[in-house]
């Protein structure tokens, strides 16, 4: 078996089931937990208000808004990426079509009637690479800072190679670059099958909890009475 | 004819003119990625050449490999420069049957010993001691490793005798092998391709011819000359897929308009072949021109690398199920942890 097939079969296949086996053990456990018993005086009576929080942290507060301007400019960038070049890059379209075929029971355009729109390969690869430079920013800003640079750890390191790594491989690939096309795209599937399977288990588990834990913690200041 | 005369007295004597061969020898330097005045230097040193022994075993095979060799467009220079080996053992177009043809098969051995070229179609089937293939009472195993004793050089001609193709497909139920897995001690040059194309067989000879070597091979041991670029490199529909546009199915708009194949499951992107360039039936067509897409057939296990249909990129499993079960263990998994966390908790508060 070569390493493209290895990668497509096996390793792909696996990795899956580690990510959702991981992905529903982390939520289901979490969401299982027990509340820690709160017992003070609600300072506002109705604390669901509190996700109002969920929306408002999608800026940064007005007090640090212009330390953090390039951070969350820099976020924003390399998310807003890493999602175009998730949904729409053809053969990524494809993978998720085929990957939730078995769920749907068919493709997307023949049950809704609908075709999962894709963009041009050259559209897909200024992102990668705006998503890329983002990223190398984000991490020179990590370790030039002091004070991110104590707060870090082995997680965010890795969690930001594991999601840099299959763009630079994708990209590798789409150009036909460096190696036999086979060859980079075995890499790419292999980068990937890396990130599923470290995903539920480091800081990218975010992609699937921010708004919950905003939420709720926006849910406990507002009975705490704290601004928001 | 003097079976082992030049190949340009075989010329003159078949009434090739000196203009055709040149125009063979043009094509071939160019398929062979030589500058242009190397034309004049193949010509010279294939005219001069003396005309091997070829000695073609065919093991677990379907003759696809000779069919297309003899789809040659006869008589095109390129099935002349064939005959112009001494072809002294080939089971399909032999006149000769059983005790005789096997004799004549010996006979070139040993009278070649050393010299010969051995073309080899079909994998070699293991199992069994070999018992699933013989021929005269002699297993393949056996009459490849004697044959290759005295080979000057091998070629291993078409995908079953270059990596095992169809016969070793999942579940290889022969236990065949392609003729490196038994011939170690010597350069194999394969000539993958289910068939390969003619002119790339013939082209693969002449290089022998005139520079008496083994051309320059790949990693998978063809030679770079036919085997360089992919398919999808090469492909007339490359643009299509530069611009996004695809086929969807085999008989919508994009597919009448000849656009890109990727969707439909092409195997051009990992193909390494010289079907886009080279084409088949005298340069009519390949498959992807026919509409249909690349099915792979010049790379390993082919058979065995999923779905024809299926795009590259998707994966090749089909576990639908098995996602199902990886979803539901986590989900008990969490909420067994849930539980023990109350549990502690609960005790905890207890002992308080």
């Amino acid at each position: 078996m070569d390493l493209l097939s290895v990668a497509r079969g096996p390793a792909l296949h696996y990795a899956l089931f580690i990510f959702l086996f991981g992905v529903l053990w982390r939520l289901v456990g979490v969401s299982l937990l027990a509340a820690k018993p709160d017992y003070s005086e609600p300072r506002r009576p109705a604390s669901w208000k509190g996700l109002r929080m969920i929306v408002l942290r999608f800026w940064p507060r007005r007090e640090f808004a212009a330390r953090s301007a390039m951070t969350s400019a820099l976020g924003y960038v390399f998310h807003a990426g890493l999602f175009i070049v998730f949904f729409f890059c053809l053969p990524h379209v494809l993978f998720l079509e085929d990957l939730f075929k078995p769920l749907f029971g068919g493709n997307l355009t023949r049950l809704t009637g609908l075709s999962w729109p894709y963009l041009s390969g050259g559209l897909i690869m200024m992102s990668a690479a705006v998503t890329v430079a983002a990223l190398v920013a984000l991490l020179v800003h990590r370790i030039a800072s002091p004070v991110k640079r104590l707060i870090s750890n082995f997680d965010d390191y890795f969690s930001w190679l594991v999601t840099t790594i299959p763009l630079l491989t994708g990209m590798l690939a789409s150009a036909h670059l460096g190696a036999p096309y086979q060859t980079l795209l075995a890499l790419h599937i292999l980068s990937v099958d890396l990130l599923l399977v470290w995903f539920p288990f480091g800081k990218l588990m975010h992609s699937f909890t921010i708004f919950v834990v905003r939420g709720i913690s926006g849910m406990s200041y507002e009975r705490k009475g704290a601004a928001l | 004819m003097d079976p082992q005369g030049t190949v340009g007295e075989a010329l003159r004597h078949q009434g090739v003119s000196r203009r055709s061969f040149l125009k063979f020898c043009a094509a071939m330097a160019s398929m062979m990625g030589l500058p242009p005045d190397a034309a004049a230097a193949i010509a010279e040193s294939l005219a001069k050449a003396r005309r091997p022994s070829v000695i073609w075993l065919p093991f677990q095979e379907c003759t696809g490999c000779t069919e297309s060799l003899t789809r040659s467009n006869s008589p095109t220079v390129e099935s002349m420069i064939f005959n112009m080996i001494s072809l002294d053992y080939h089971e399909t177009l032999f006149a000769a049957a059983g005790e005789a043809a096997e004799a004549a098969r010996e006979k070139a051995i040993k009278e070649n010993f050393g010299r010969y070229l051995l073309l080899v179609d079909g994998s070699i089937p293991t199992g069994l001691d070999g018992a699933y293939s013989c021929i005269g009472g002699v297993s393949n195993v056996q009459m490849l490793q004697e044959a290759a004793k005295g080979a000057a050089a091998i070629v291993a001609i078409g995908t079953c005798a270059a990596f095992g193709g169809l016969p070793k497909a999942n579940p290889n139920p022969t236990g065949a092998v392609p003729v490196s897995a038994l011939v170690t001690d010597r350069p194999v040059i394969n000539v993958s391709g289910c068939p390969p194309i003619p002119v790339v067989i013939t082209g693969v000879l002449a290089h022998y011819l005139t520079f008496g070597s083994v051309p320059e091979l790949d990693a998978l041991g063809r030679p770079k000359a036919f085997y360089g670029d992919t398919i999808h490199d090469r492909c007339y529909r490359r643009p299509f897929y530069d611009q996004g546009k695809f086929a969807k199915t085999f008989d919508d708009e994009g597919a009448r308009s000849g656009w890109c194949l990727y969707e439909l499951g092409c195997k051009g992107p990992v193909t390494y072949n010289a079907c886009a360039t080279v084409k088949w039936n005298d340069g009519t067509s390949f498959p992807i021109e026919s509409g249909h897409g690349c099915l792979g057939c010049s790379e390993p296990d082919f058979w065995d690398k999923g779905d024809f249909y299926k795009a590259l990129p998707t994966g090749t499993w089909s576990a639908g199920r098995t996602l199902a079960v990886a979803a539901a263990a986590g989900a008990a998994v969490g909420a067994a942890a849930a539980a023990v966390s109350r549990r502690r908790q609960a005790a905890i508060a207890k002992e308080k």
